[in-house]
């Protein structure tokens, strides 16, 4: 009698009813991501071809021409960026969460949260600034978009870098401290190894945060038709910009530039799941149980 | 019974290490604060060597605080502070100019949470202070001292064939003796444990216990521990701390043999604590 009766049915319908909701709007949250996935490699696949990966752009005014060198100066422009950042940002991260104290510490923390919400454009102008003041105006060079995507990456270095060292338990810090060790060898061989999966997946959500970054690039890398992957030196191209491009000014042969743009597309999209991939096997292989 | 002789002495500690024979902790007015909060009162005890001193007393009364200014990781506490003095043999650990972190290579300590470092194997967890304090050790000696260790903390034939694996793949018990393993291995003069056995079942605890009676004849041995009976059990020495009321510091109630303070304590608190008829 007492289970039986009394008001279950409302606590019941409430519950399914929370159920459904809940339910629905995880639903209405996949239909832009899976409607943009299904849309970019659709329209993505025919511009695809063998050519697309091994030729530049260099003279071609017809159909014909690839997006190598946007491919490689993503690459390039990602990879020094991150040379740039990951130090930087991870010895941000050791000194916010081991060393700093007091009002720097929270001044700091505070200076990382307005540098997250920074406009890209800002950073990209920030980059040329710089590099013009040295090199005078005009100046284009693949390793100013890597400045200015550093300006984008290091504080979400710091921010997800701060994350993981703060769970990792204070007592092995101190298991370590009981052996004589010293705090920078502590932080160096005891703190930095417990969180390295942690770290890792941190690092390529930045890396995936800026890869497609289009603003900052068009101001400091310049647009260029032809494979250049060096960094110090002449104009770089990259994917974003050259999808914008291809779709800005067409040119006669619109279609197949158009097929190009979404090409260039969806070749981001790949190589930032290939990095998320990455990183998943790096987390699963050297994950610690943390308690 | 574990032989001293052979003893592999750490780097540039051979003179230390000739005149081997465990040392004794003196604590002088030993006040310590958190902050504003002033935790321990006072306190002043002299802890012998190849004894087993134990600490005992209710939650909040500052003898886990007072074991961690023994080794100097009481100031590792944001805001803490140490006034008095506490001297090893004689030498102030306090003084100027001595290193916290020389301190603690002669005062390990030992953990209340078993905490294995997750990274590395059970060898390279008994081998972490050489690792982690040597630049280069060659690896016969770290064989060496990696299993001495684990022998003494009988722990070796337990995983003898499976150093490799991860220090977190072992139970409780076995955990807590390799945390002990690690702690002798970088030859110590005192050894303190912050209730070493709160985590473990009673058959672990049995095992913790042999091991501490016999770790005695070769370090000086304090213990925190919440359990009587194994105060009893286990130490030679008990000290009887406690607190006026919650907020005020602790302080040393009194300090003698063990069989003394459970059977003929001096005081009407240690008598009512030890009795069970608090605490």
């Amino acid at each position: 009698m007492l289970l039986s009766g009394g008001a279950g049915w409302r606590r019941r319908a409430k519950d399914r009813l929370m159920t459904v909701l809940i339910g629905g709007a995880f639903l209405l949250a996949m239909i832009p991501l899976v409607s943009l996935v299904y849309e970019v490699t659709k329209r993505g696949i025919p511009g695809l071809s063998l050519e697309f990966f091994t030729e530049d752009a260099r003279g071609q005014i017809g159909e014909g021409g690839g997006a190598s060198h946007a491919i490689v100066g993503t690459l390039v422009i990602t990879g020094v960026a991150s040379l740039i950042s990951i130090p930087i940002g991870i010895m941000g991260a050791i000194y916010l969460n081991e060393y700093g104290e007091g009002r720097l510490r929270r001044a700091l923390t505070f200076f990382v949260d307005v540098m997250t919400g920074i406009p890209s454009i800002v950073a990209g102008l920030f980059a040329y600034a710089l590099f013009e003041l040295f090199l005078g105006p005009g100046i284009r060079l693949g390793v100013m978009g890597s400045v200015a995507l550093s300006v984008l990456m290091i504080p979400i270095v710091i921010r997800s870098a701060e994350e993981v060292l703060k769970i990792v338990p204070n007592h092995l810090r101190e298991a370590a401290y009981a052996l004589g060790t010293p705090k920078w060898k502590t932080i160096a061989k005891v703190v930095l190894p417990t969180a390295f999966a942690g770290l890792v997946t941190g690092v390529m959500i930045a890396v995936a945060r800026i890869i497609g970054e289009t603003a900052p690039l068009l101001v400091t890398t310049g647009v260029v038709d032809s494979m250049n992957s060096d960094p110090f030196n002449g104009r770089m191209q990259n994917l974003a910009v050259y999808a914008y491009n291809e779709y800005r000014s067409p040119g006669v042969f619109k279609q197949a530039a158009y097929d190009k743009a979404w090409a260039a597309a969806l070749t981001l999209i790949a190589i930032v799941m290939i990095l998320n991939v990455a990183a998943r096997l790096v987390y699963r292989r050297y994950k610690t149980e943390i308690r | 019974m574990y032989k001293p002789q052979g003893a592999v002495p750490t780097e540039g500690r051979e003179a230390t290490a000739a005149g081997r024979g465990a040392k004794t902790i003196e604590a002088r007015d030993v006040n310590l604060y958190y902050g504003d909060f002033h935790a321990v009162e006072g306190v002043t005890m002299t802890i012998a060597p190849n004894k087993v001193t134990a600490l005992i007393g209710s939650s909040g009364c500052g003898k886990t605080t007072f074991l961690r200014s023994l080794n100097r990781m009481h100031e590792l506490t944001p805001r803490a502070r140490v006034e008095g003095h506490v001297s090893l043999d004689g030498e102030d650990i306090y003084g100027k100019g001595v290193d916290p972190v020389e301190v603690r290579r002669l005062i390990g300590m030992v953990f209340q949470q078993p905490n294995p470092f997750p990274t590395m194997s059970i060898y390279d967890n008994v081998a972490a202070g050489l690792n982690l304090n040597s630049s280069r050790v060659p690896k016969a000696r770290k064989d060496e001292v990696v299993e001495r260790s684990l022998r003494g903390a009988h722990l070796w034939e337990e995983v003898k064939d499976r150093l490799g694996k991860p220090g977190s793949s072992l139970s409780g018990g076995q955990q807590q003796r390799l945390c002990i393993a690690r702690a002798i291995a970088v030859e110590p003069e005192v050894l303190l444990m912050d209730e070493p056995c709160s985590a473990l079942d009673p058959l672990a605890t049995l095992a913790i216990e042999d091991l501490i009676s016999e770790l005695k004849n070769r370090y000086t041995i304090v213990i925190v521990t919440h359990n009587m009976q194994q105060a009893a059990r286990a130490s030679d020495v008990t000290a009887f701390f406690n607190l006026d009321a919650t907020g005020k510091p602790g302080h040393l109630v009194e300090v003698g043999a063990t069989n003394q303070i459970f059977t003929n304590p001096a005081e009407k608190q240690t008598e009512d604590y030890v009795s069970g008829r608090f605490g």
